[in-house]
């Protein structure tokens, strides 16, 4: 597999410049507000096809950037792994390449393994628009967590976001600390050892254990417990980790947001008196979901020139 | 008993013009070496020999994956030792993690039988420490012996329990063989992909602790100790574990240790491109880890470098790098990767590296060593210092193409091979 990418396709915040974040952000923007009428159909994407291929299951990410995707008229097409050539053991390389005889112009995917859009950014001709691969990265999360958190703040610079719970298991969570260093916010986490990888803190965040030092965070960003990736049993009880690390009212200081990537476990690591909550900006993040997806599609497929007159910024 | 089994080839004769080197004979000279009919006749000095052609005492390496029997899809005895004498090797030993296991006499005969047809090097056998390597019972060591085993191993797996192991050390002094072990805590190792650091915090993939080995190699160095038996430890990789066999040694242990090239020259910075070709068992680890290898080289800790051969299907390495089967080949990139990355920057000296690809694993495994001196039998690698290539799929001699050098440019290659007499490989 070739380890030099070129820069157009959107597989890791790595890939984007602070230029590029905030560009998108500001195509998000002005998208938002054609959302508002009566017609919301752009003329965009006209003749170009986005094919989501989606490994693992997924509510809000495949129908934004479904949605996304019809809102600018592009053609869609969707390929779950129950049911398709993938559930008769088909490689990943092949199902790439039989796709790109279509001739897509975006591959969005999703997998439970590290590196599968890379190596259908190898494999096929088409944009590759990373929606989760495993516990590495999922770019348009973080793009839509930014834009929410500027959109409710009014900044990204100098924020301060407490990131708390599972790290460890979170593609969110490594995505979000770096594009929140990308736009000059101030990540931490804050989590049980067990939950914290082992020098997280070289991606440029604060590392605490202890719950209360969330007070300090302009933005609260809870993370899900994701039993369904834990192999072992990293916290003794959920209900030893809810009473040292879920987010209760008591736990919350006024004028703190309080952020979620969803689906939420209520009671578990965030309680419902604060999801349901004013301070709660979990359905802004969804609707800001198709915002950025709209905008990022948009990205990708009318300034290529703004990509590639960038240097490649790989590790060799 | 055979140790060492190949299809007989010539007994060639040839002279080779070259600086001469072989460190353990302490000479370093330019000069002519004569070979006739396989034995040598010759070594003497002229001042009118190429300064970058280098004449050395063949290689050996310690660890093999032959694949066979059972997945001749991805290597044979046959390509595999093309693979080595293209390489610079006068003989590899090979490991018995195969389908079946090597872990009775007939399936160790037959791959004796098998190699003296098809090897074009000198190749040795292991055979596994437990039945199928499962950990649980011994092998029938002395009848393995008896058959040609050189060692014994489970390479690929750890022995977990430490009951059994200390059995296994106490029963090979039956079959005089020494145990090569592949030193793994499993419930810490644990679903790691890749070395558990700063790489790993970044790209989310579980990590393989260096702790992982190291607490094994102190572990089985404490039983190797207790049972005063020798034991080889495979493809070191982290720090702590260089420095438990420095300390062992030191006291009195007979331990012999290898690192590979790609754990001597790369970092799991590589792991970054998300290459599958970059993730092993025991995987890259951290410079700090790299270097402490390379100190153990350079004072002797390490002993024997070990190319941990690994050929994979193509249809299975092509994966997302958690799908990925561990394991990179090397038998014919060895040499140059060591050159190019330790040797062209001063880390290492040439004859360090000779000796640890030669002298060294062949004490450890109880081969006879390869040396440039009058009455032995030929085993020279003729080595182009200045030559420059590129490492691609069509350059292999061997079934798979899973290098973790794809694409790189590398300096220093082997030019001609002798193998017991037979020029086996010229370039």
């Amino acid at each position: 597999m070739s380890s030099q990418r070129p820069r157009r396709h959107l597989l890791d915040v790595d890939d984007l410049s602070r230029d590029d974040a905030y560009r998108i952000l500001d195509t998000a923007r002005a998208l938002a507000r054609t959302l508002d009428r009566e017609v919301k159909k752009l003329p965009t994407l006209r003749g170009r096809l986005v094919v989501n291929l989606f490994y693992e299951s997924s509510t809000r990410t495949l129908s934004s950037f479904e949605l996304a995707a019809k809102r600018l008229s592009a053609d869609t097409m969707t390929l779950r792994a129950s049911g398709s050539s993938v559930d008769k053991g088909e490689s990943l390389r092949d199902t790439a390449e039989t796709l790109a005889a279509y001739d897509p112009d975006v591959i969005v995917i999703r997998h439970p393994h590290i590196g599968a859009p890379h190596l259908v950014a190898d494999a096929a001709d088409a944009l590759v628009v990373n929606a989760g691969d495993g516990k590495h990265q999922h770019p348009t999360q973080a793009l839509l967590d930014l834009f929410t958190i500027r959109e409710a703040l009014g900044r990204l610079e100098d924020v301060s976001v407490a990131i708390v719970g599972d790290v460890l298991h979170s593609r969110v969570a490594r995505s979000l600390i770096e594009g929140l260093c990308l736009v000059g916010a101030r990540p931490f986490v804050v989590g049980p050892p067990t939950l914290v990888p082992r020098g997280v803190e070289t991606l440029g965040c604060g590392v605490a254990h202890k719950i209360g030092e969330i007070a300090e965070a302009d933005v609260v960003y809870v993370l899900r417990m994701q039993q369904e990736r834990m192999d072992a049993a990293f916290v003794p009880s959920l209900r030893e980790y809810t009473s040292l690390y879920g987010i209760t009212p008591e736990r919350v200081r006024d004028g703190q947001v309080v952020m979620h990537p969803g689906p939420i476990n209520r009671g578990v690591e965030i309680d419902p008196r604060v999801a349901d909550s004013g301070a709660s900006l979990i359905t802004t993040q969804v609707r800001s979901g198709l915002v950025v997806r709209m905008a990022v599609l948009y990205d990708l497929l009318t300034a290529p020139r703004l990509h590639v007159a960038e240097p490649v910024l790989e590790v060799a | 008993m055979t140790v060492l089994a190949w299809r007989n080839g010539r007994r060639d004769s040839l002279t080779i013009r070259a600086r001469i080197l072989d460190p353990v004979g302490r000479i370093d000279l330019p000069g002519v070496v004569t070979v006739e009919d396989g034995v040598i006749t010759a070594v003497e000095p002229s001042a009118s020999a190429p300064s970058s052609l280098v004449v050395a005492p063949a290689f050996v390496d310690p660890h093999v994956h032959l694949r066979t029997p059972g997945r001749e899809d991805e290597e044979t005895i046959g390509s595999g030792t093309e693979a080595a004498a293209a390489g610079g090797y006068c003989a590899i030993v090979a490991m018995p993690n195969t389908e079946p296991v090597v872990d009775t006499a007939s399936v160790l005969a037959a791959l004796v039988e098998q190699a003296r047809e098809e090897a074009v090097v000198p190749t040795g056998f292991t055979a596994a420490i437990s039945k199928g390597q499962r950990g649980e019972e011994l092998t029938e060591m002395a009848e393995l012996a008896a058959a040609g085993a050189l060692a014994f191993t489970d390479d690929g797996r750890p022995v977990v329990s430490a009951g059994l192991l200390r059995l296994a050390l106490a029963y090979s002094a039956v079959a005089d063989r020494p145990l090569a072990l592949h030193c793994e805590e499993p419930t810490l190792s644990h679903g790691g992909h890749m070395h558990e650091g700063a790489v790993s915090a970044r790209l989310g993939l579980a990590g393989w602790p260096s702790i992982a080995e190291s607490v094994m190699v102190e572990r089985d160095l404490a039983l190797a100790a207790y049972e005063s038996r020798p034991i080889h430890l495979q493809h070191l990789s982290a720090r702590a574990s260089v420095e438990a066999v420095r300390r062992a040694r030191a006291t009195g242990t007979r331990v012999s240790a290898e690192a590979s090239p790609h754990h001597l020259c790369a970092t799991d910075e590589r792991v970054r491109s998300l290459d599958p070709n970059a993730k092993m068992n025991p995987p890259l680890r951290e410079e700090d880890d790299r270097c402490a290898l390379v100190e153990g080289l350079l004072d002797g800790t390490i002993d024997c470098i070990a190319t941990d051969h690994a050929p994979h299907a193509r249809h299975e390495k092509d994966a997302p790098f958690e799908e990925a089967p561990f394991g990179v080949t090397g038998l014919e990139t060895a040499f140059a990767a060591l050159h190019t990355h330790l040797v062209l920057t001063d880390e290492v000296p040439l004859e360090i590296v000779l000796e640890r690809l030669s002298a060294g694993p062949a004490l450890a495994l109880g081969l006879p060593v390869p040396r440039i001196a009058v009455g032995e039998v030929a085993n020279l690698v003729l080595l182009d210092l200045e030559a420059d290539w590129t490492v691609t799929e069509a350059g292999f001699r061997s079934r798979s193409v899973n290098s973790w050098l794809l694409g790189e440019r590398l300096t220093g290659a082997v030019v001609k091979t002798v193998a017991a007499g037979s020029v086996v490989h010229a370039a």
